[in-house]
């Protein structure tokens, strides 16, 4: 008793005072790589490296339609690598989560040069994912009632559709007394009968599709869905194949897309704060 | 060189087909009979051998066959025997050695399952890998497309085998879990408090992995090959690297062999603390589990300064790592190391002097040491049960072979001792570390490389910190991949739990879990 009164004492708080305060990131930290749309020459090379195809280039009678998308991204920083000019900048930015999943994705034309670099930008839009989203999310007003019924207390049943277990590692975190989720009244719970929201991680495998349809119908509504990750949002490497259908938004509605691979704890406490309005988006890609 | 492998043709004989030296790692026996049980038998009785793996290949487009491929270990060589056997096309099937060898039990129905393959005789011919209610495919078939869309999935998953008699009830659990783990389904026959048997089906997160390999540049795979389990992403990373590098004669320079090193004891060194942590809240310990992920988290976040990521992702990569480390990275390391080897004692001291966490410890979830070679257990479990065995000192690679490797072993084979491998590997692990950075960590961290020749294969293992991993890889036209054969620890642990929990009661079966605690993602792929 004396050794663990001792051993508290003298570890003393360790908690971190995100998100009030800012985050202690460490320098190398990967996060969003920012794309400097009228500075990019040539986005080939990027497209060649990216693991996942989080940027892809088609060229289309001397037009190229280059697509950046977030949702698909594993921040390993090889397109910054690959861009000489600087126009990819791999910035600290991790307060990621977004509300939609086309608020992740970009899609920019440009004019093309004789070797294929670009002469022009010709336009910056908003993107639209590869996949639609197959399940419908709840409409504004009620997100709105949802916040106000579950804003000061939240309880969370995280569900593994079929992930690497890294999101789970930093979903551990999340319990842990440098980040205590519990701070905020959000706590992890053993049954989806006892939960509000689903945390769901990985893409969702063919052998897990049924288990997750029931878990979310087993949930109480009010009800929220947060996918968490690259593979959560689209499938991420994986993709969609045989065994795969690709990210949580194709077999249940998802109110927050939370990007990362994996998000770290203060990205993921961001998302979740965020589905309960308690955190504003701070990623606004088109502004 | 494996020192015996002219005596061994030669007590083979007839039987050999061919014999081939790829490297120094690995030696190729071709049969010439699709049998491969006599020469197996000779292997395991005449020279010690233990058979690691078993895998196939489709190769019906070049050789107009199938391989299948028995992964050999012999006591003291570091190098590797692949025994393997044509498999005729038009009537695929194969010997299975499961009845002599059970830990080949779900490695051979993968086979039956993926390949379509028949195991001859086995014990337990039903479904592994793809679940009861999939469609009849074989998705590592060549002629099968990766994103072939399925039917919807009909009919029963899994038939469980019943559990009969007076007093005796069935508990389902999963594949949904209640705690922030993977999935997988475990039916309990229990009678009153105690386990009388345990059924498990996995391979609830397959995702295909295997497949996507087929077909993807190298350079691209090194990130697939970071996702087959999150908590051994450098594990992983490195022995796909490996695997290349052997494949394509690409040597590793020294600082990048040194800098794998570190960043793999610091993999072990992360999870064997949380898992610490993890025992001990599954005995109510928890200000212990406090501290302990207090203590991953320093190392958390000593990874992001020494690779960018938390779990040390985008950081290896084929030929070496992406980059050398500058003067401020490396005080970071040393700085952290140095502190945590203090805060590792204080955890330490406070578990191990809790009595009460001990009592639940000791001779909970045994596993014992016959079973444990049967079952062909690996890494801290196999330790923990007497089974000496460690990659880094039996194969070396990385930076290991200028080490000593002690692993621990013992033969409690308890919850007790599979935490107690964890305890005595952290500071070995710290060591390790510390005699690195006594090295010289400056130069190139890659050597660049060009094109490898088509059809180059390699095997390369490494000591993840849950056990032995290997990949073995053919390489095909434009450095794209024709097959990767991934097989994690967990594959060969899982039955050990099935073995550890029986009489045990079904409070104690989280902390046995966890005492394992095993990969379902690098299991399933
Ligand atoms: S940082 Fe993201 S966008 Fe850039 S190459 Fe890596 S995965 Fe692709």
């Amino acid at each position: 008793m004396f050794k663990i009164l001792n051993e508290t004492f003298r570890t003393g708080i360790v908690t971190t005072g995100y998100p009030a305060a800012a985050a202690d990131i460490a320098a190398g930290f990967r996060g969003l790589p920012r794309i400097d749309f009228p500075a990019w020459r040539d986005a080939r090379p990027a497209a060649e490296v990216c693991p996942t195809d989080a940027i892809s280039a088609v060229d289309l009678g001397g037009v190229r339609d280059v697509t950046v998308d977030y949702g698909l991204c594993v921040f390993c920083g090889l397109c910054a690598e690959a861009t000489p000019e600087g126009a990819i900048q791999i910035t600290p930015e991790f307060e990621l989560a977004v509300e939609h999943r086309q608020e992740l994705i970009l899609s920019a034309h440009y004019g093309l040069n004789e070797d294929g670099s670009h002469r022009d930008l010709i336009s910056v839009r908003p993107g639209a994912a590869a996949v639609e989203p197959a399940a419908e999310r709840a409409g504004r007003k009620l997100k709105e009632q949802i916040s106000a019924t579950l804003g000061r207390s939240l309880a969370i049943r995280e569900v593994d559709a079929g992930s690497c277990n890294g999101c789970e590692l930093e979903i551990h975190a999340l319990n842990n007394p440098i980040y205590d989720i519990e701070r905020f009244g959000v706590h992890f719970v053993a049954s989806p009968r006892h939960a509000d929201m689903l945390l769901v991680t990985g893409p969702v495998t063919r052998n897990m599709e049924v288990a997750l349809k029931k878990t979310y119908l087993a949930t109480p509504e009010p009800r929220l869905v947060v996918a968490v990750g690259a593979c959560g949002i689209s499938g991420g490497i994986f993709g969609r194949n045989y065994a795969s259908l690709g990210g949580a938004d194709q077999v249940v509605p998802v109110d927050v897309y939370i990007p990362g691979c994996p998000p770290r704890p203060q990205a993921l406490l961001q998302g979740i704060l965020m589905a309960i309005g308690r955190m504003k988006q701070a990623l606004h890609l088109s502004t | 060189m494996l020192s015996f492998i002219e005596s061994l043709a030669h007590r083979l004989g007839g039987q050999v087909e061919r014999v081939a030296a790829r490297n120094e790692h690995e030696v190729y026996l071709q049969l010439r009979d699709a049998d491969s049980r006599p020469a197996i038998s000779i292997l395991r009785s005449e020279y010690q051998g233990r058979v690691a793996s078993v895998f196939a290949e489709d190769r019906r487009s070049a050789d107009a066959c199938f391989f299948v491929y028995h992964v050999i270990e012999f006591p003291g060589d570091p190098a590797y025997l692949l025994l393997s056997t044509r498999i005729d096309h038009t009537d695929p099937h194969f010997p299975s050695h499961s009845v002599d060898i059970p830990a080949l039990n779900w490695q051979e129905r993968e086979i039956q399952d993926m390949f379509g393959i028949q195991s001859d005789d086995h014990p337990n011919p039903r479904r592994v890998a793809l679940h009861d209610n999939w469609p009849d495919v074989h998705p590592l078939r060549k002629e099968f497309s990766l994103t072939t869309v399925l039917p919807e999935f009909e009919g029963e998953r899994h038939i469980y085998r019943p559990a009969l008699g007076e007093g005796v009830f069935q508990i389902p659990v999963g594949p949904v879990h209640a705690g922030i783990i993977e999935p997988g389904h475990f039916s309990f026959a229990v009678a009153g408090e105690p386990i009388l048997y345990l059924q498990l089906r996995m391979f609830y997160t397959h995702k295909g992995t295997e497949k996507l390999f087929e077909g993807m540049p190298v350079e691209r795979a090194v990130f697939l090959a970071e996702s087959i389990s999150g908590d051994s992403s450098f594990s992983h990373g490195t022995a796909f690297c490996q695997a290349v590098e052997r494949a394509g004669a690409i040597e590793l320079p020294l600082l990048a062999a040194r800098m794998r090193t570190i960043l793999l004891e610091l993999e072990r060194v992360y999870n064997h603390v949380a898992d610490i942590g993890a025992i001990a809240t599954d005995v109510g310990f928890g200000i212990a589990n406090a501290h302990a992920s207090r203590l991953r988290e320093m190392i958390f976040g000593l990874n992001e300064v020494l690779t960018g990521n938390r779990l040390l992702r985008g950081m290896v990569r084929v030929g070496g790592v992406r980059r050398a480390w500058n003067e401020s990275q490396l005080s970071a390391l040393r700085l952290t190391v140095h502190g945590f080897e203090s805060e590792f004692r204080h955890l330490v001291d406070l578990i191990v002097s809790s009595d009460s966490t001990r009592d639940r410890l000791e001779r909970t979830g045994v596993l014992r040491l016959e079973k444990a070679r049967d079952l062909g257990i690996v890494g801290v479990a196999g330790r923990a049960s007497g089974i000496d065995l460690d990659v880094r000192r039996d194969h070396p690679y990385a930076a290991y072979g200028d080490f000593e490797i002690h692993p621990p072993v013992y033969d409690g084979g308890d919850v007790w001792h599979r935490m107690q491998v964890r305890i005595d590997e952290v500071p070995a692990s710290l060591n390790i570390i510390s005699a690195l950075l006594d090295s010289d960590l400056h130069g190139e961290p890659c050597t660049p490389f060009d094109r490898i020749a088509p059809d180059s294969c390699a095997l390369s293992s490494v000591e993840g910190w849950r056990g032995e991993i290997m990949h073995w890889i053919r390489v095909g036209a434009d450095n794209r991949l024709e097959r990767c054969k991934i097989k994690d620890p967990s594959l060969n642990n899982w039955p050990a739990l099935v073995e550890a929990v029986q009489g045990n009661i079904i409070p104690d079966f989280p902390v046995i879990n966890k005492s394992f605690n095993l990969s379902y993602s690098g299991t399933d792929r």
